[in-house]
């Protein structure tokens, strides 16, 4: 395989594990107004994520430095090119971050509700904006000779874009429910289990639609294939969760996301960024990439590196195994 | 304003403020770690109890780094497209190995310290903040080893020129990349510099504590005070040192911005040091200035006697070698900067001797009165010195780059993305802004209040098997 292909893999590898980890911390976010009856049970949602989320938030800054690194042309028109979305995203982890890790250092409860408002739209907005965005770029923006983006920010607000966006919000809310139902015990548990299955429907017909359009546009084998183990593996999540077996039900919907990913990326492939205007203009794994030198010297730190952080943050996965509920909150 | 301009804003903006976090979080990480292990060591618990402290304060502090940090790997691609495409070859590089070595070192690890109290064994929660301020160290040298490039391009080759829209920089060599001259001297710096505010922040705290509670944990306050004026003042040292051989690469790599630093407009042979000067900068006439002989060829080359290069011929050579235009950086904020940066580290160091001095015997330290409410203002300013040398620091090097923004290659002008709108980076200018405004006024808020609140209590926290235990730490 040449190289430009291993590292268009690698960062397909690497917005997967963004999206399959972050895609829980958001759903549990959007979830604190929802599952929760009182402050007690808001700090539980929010300590089942507590010592993961910042090291599930660095896939994106290694996700775009990869990007950076392996393919600039890309990097630089995407970023250039989706500016005001990515703008949001970025105002939104911000005062993400600030919600979390500020929330319980004051107990004045106006604080804490102005934190819980951070929380939610600091997880809602990039969860929806990251699928608008994605599914941009797999469907083709306007892009001149020169790499620019030339088109405006009503052309990214597209049905099809939009379907994107309903499937990361509503898949990473029903994703969130099971995790928080994994990772807690007493009524959260049980009304987490209840939600994830009864918003299920909702994400399970906007997830359907969204594939059937993206496999639809890209007949073949592989995206015929990745788009049944989408379904399925989301159908096998709400089986299990009907019979309240709480980690498959999460795996299930750690296999949705993941493929759902990889679907994305094999019907873009070789395209990095197609343009939309002539598909003479658009970027691809040789015209966007960097030198065979650069790559090389990324891939052997990518071999070294990648599988240690594996490790180490599996191991902190299986540190905090235990599951929580309010008798562990401490006052 | 026009989008260049704004993007300017924007970048300085949001990287110094960025950077008002950096610092703290590399040096407090690990002196935190330092009280931690004495804890571990002699199980005295007045170390643990101040490792809860500091520790609260860095965890804090370290929020609002990781908060504004991710703009930073953002913003290369969305203000400054054409230098992404320029430079990404190289530039891309360390900040994917930043993120993969150093990011994900911290974040996991810190995630295990804050949270791993009661679920690990002593040993193995001691090493993981160890581990966490180690990578915040690997962080500086991939993104030093990022900024150096732009200093002193080195281990690469021209593929095209920037002029004709498709040339751009490749990588031929990473090893020179990584052991660039400027990079061998601004790590140490840089380290040395985050010691400093860390050092500073620990003495300051800790003595502010001393003069307004002396009846309240003095036996705790007084050996941190202890260690807060070390660490400020051989950190300060070392900055000193440092900075000197810095000065001696930026004379042989960048020439233009030491003659910048000084004001210095025509060549000198011996050149003097100009301690400050009052009247006119566009080198037409000063009114009043202060001048130590000879010190800036010793600064510049090392002996007293060396010729150090004005602007005005650097700016003449330059036109020879680069075409028609103007080389010259903004040489008020260039000189004054430079200024800064040394006194406000220096009149730290003094500080940090005072504050040694005051605590350098057991028992409560004897100020009253006036001499004591000096002193707890001292606590409260000195942390803010060796920050603000920092940010003066960095405004200096990278203002006395320009008009380049990868030195002799690619000038700034031509890096920012032409496709952005004004309308686009000054909503964006004015977005970041506000938000870290208001930010702003919610940490230090925040910092105030568990710096007042003084030691937590102590309860040597224990792994435990039992499955009801509270958690040791919960947001």
């Amino acid at each position: 395989m040449e190289l430009t292909t291993i590292w268009f893999v690698l960062i397909a590898v690497l917005w997967t594990g963004y999206l399959v980890l972050e895609g829980f911390d958001f759903g549990v976010g959007m979830l604190m107004g929802l599952l929760a009856q009182d402050d007690r049970e808001r700090r539980v949602l929010l300590n089942t994520i507590g010592p993961v989320w910042d090291a599930n938030e660095v896939w994106l800054l290694v996700a775009g430095g990869a990007t950076f690194a392996a393919f600039p042309e890309w990097y630089a028109t995407l970023f250039s090119g989706f500016y005001l979305p990515l703008l949001l995203i970025l105002l939104a982890l911000i005062v993400r971050v600030v919600g979390i890790e500020f929330r319980s250092k004051r107990p004045d409860p106006q604080w804490r509700r102005w934190c819980d408002l951070a929380i939610i739209t600091g997880s809602f907005v990039p969860a929806l904006l990251w699928g608008v965005a994605l599914a941009n770029i797999v469907r083709g923006v306007p892009i001149d000779a020169s790499s620019e983006y030339v088109g405006s920010l009503w052309d990214l607000l597209n049905p099809y874009a939009l379907l994107g966006g309903l499937v990361t919000v509503s898949v990473f809310v029903v994703h969130g429910a099971f995790f928080v139902a994994l990772k807690t015990t007493g009524p959260i548990h049980g009304r987490a289990m209840s939600f994830g299955r009864r918003s299920a429907a909702l994400a399970g017909g906007f997830a359907t639609a969204f594939v059937v359009w993206t496999v639809g546009r890209d007949v073949g084998v592989a995206t015929v294939v990745l788009g049944v183990v989408v379904l399925a593996s989301f159908v096998a999540a709400l089986a299990n969760a009907l019979g309240e077996r709480d980690g498959w039900a999460f795996a299930g919907t750690t296999v949705t996301i993941g493929a759902l990913v990889v679907l994305l990326f094999t019907a873009l492939f070789p395209d990095v960024m197609p343009s939309s205007l002539d598909a003479a203009w658009s970027l691809t794994t040789t015209n966007a990439a960097a030198t065979p030198y650069t790559l090389k010297i990324m891939s052997w730190v990518a071999v070294v590196f990648t599988p240690l952080v594996l490790l180490y943050q599996g191991w902190s996965y299986w540190v905090f195994r235990r599951r929580i509920g309010v008798h562990h909150i401490p006052a | 304003m026009d989008a260049l301009e704004l993007a300017r804003w924007q970048f300085g903006i949001t990287t110094v403020y960025h950077f008002f976090f950096v610092p703290l979080t590399i040096g407090l990480s690990a002196i935190v770690a330092g009280m931690q292990t004495v804890w571990w060591r002699t199980g005295n618990e007045r170390w643990l109890r101040l490792t809860r402290f500091f520790g609260k304060l860095f965890l804090i502090n370290f929020a609002m780094g990781i908060a504004t940090g991710i703009v930073q790997e953002f913003q290369f691609g969305m203000n400054w497209s054409d230098y992404s495409r320029f430079v990404g070859d190289i530039f891309g590089a360390p900040l994917a190995i930043e993120g993969l070595l150093a990011f994900f070192l911290e974040s996991t690890f810190l995630g295990l310290w804050i949270f791993g109290w009661d679920r690990l064994k002593p040993g193995l929660h001691l090493a993981c903040i160890w581990i966490a301020s180690l990578g915040t160290i690997f962080s500086a040298y991939f993104i030093l080893a990022a900024n150096s490039f732009m200093q002193n391009p080195v281990g690469y080759r021209l593929n095209g020129d920037w002029a004709d829209g498709t040339g751009r920089a490749e990588l031929t060599d990473i090893g020179a990349v990584l052991t660039n001259k400027v990079l061998m001297v601004t790590f140490p710096h840089q380290i040395f510099g985050c010691f400093m505010v860390a050092g500073a922040f620990v003495a300051g705290i800790a003595v502010w504590q001393l003069v307004r509670h002396p009846d309240r944990d003095a036996d705790a306050f007084r050996p941190a005070a202890r260690m807060g004026a070390v660490v400020l003042i051989v950190a300060g040292l070392g900055t000193m040192i440092s900075g000197d051989f810095q000065g001696k690469v930026m004379t042989e790599v960048q020439p233009m911005k030491m003659a910048a630093a000084e004001a210095l407009y025509e060549d000198a042979q011996p050149a003097p040091f100009s301690v400050f000067t009052v009247g006119t900068l566009d080198g037409s006439e000063p009114i009043l200035q202060l001048e130590v002989p000879r010190l800036l060829s010793f600064l510049a080359a090392g002996n007293f006697t060396a010729e150090v290069r004005g602007i005005d011929s650097l700016q003449a050579e330059y036109q020879q070698t680069y075409g028609p235009g103007d080389y010259r950086p903004n040489i008020p904020v260039t000189y004054w900067t430079f200024r800064m940066m040394i006194t406000a580290g220096a009149v730290a160091m003094a500080a940090g001797a005072l504050i040694w001095w005051v605590v350098r015997r057991n028992g409560p330290p004897r100020v009253t009165g006036r001499a004591a409410r000096w002193l707890a203002w001292t606590g409260v300013v000195l942390p803010l010195l060796p920050l603000f040398a920092n940010s003066f620091g960095w405004i200096f090097t990278e203002m006395g780059r320009q008009p380049w923004l990868v030195f002799g290659l690619l000038p700034t002008a031509a890096g920012v993305s032409p496709g952005t709108t004004v309308a686009e980076v000054g909503t964006s200018l004015a977005a970041f802004t506000l938000l870290y405004g208001a930010l702003a006024i919610v940490e230090v808020r925040l910092l105030m209040t568990y710096v007042r609140k003084g030691l937590p209590d102590a309860d040597p926290p224990e792994a435990t098997d039992d499955e009801d235990a509270p958690l040791a730490f919960a947001y």
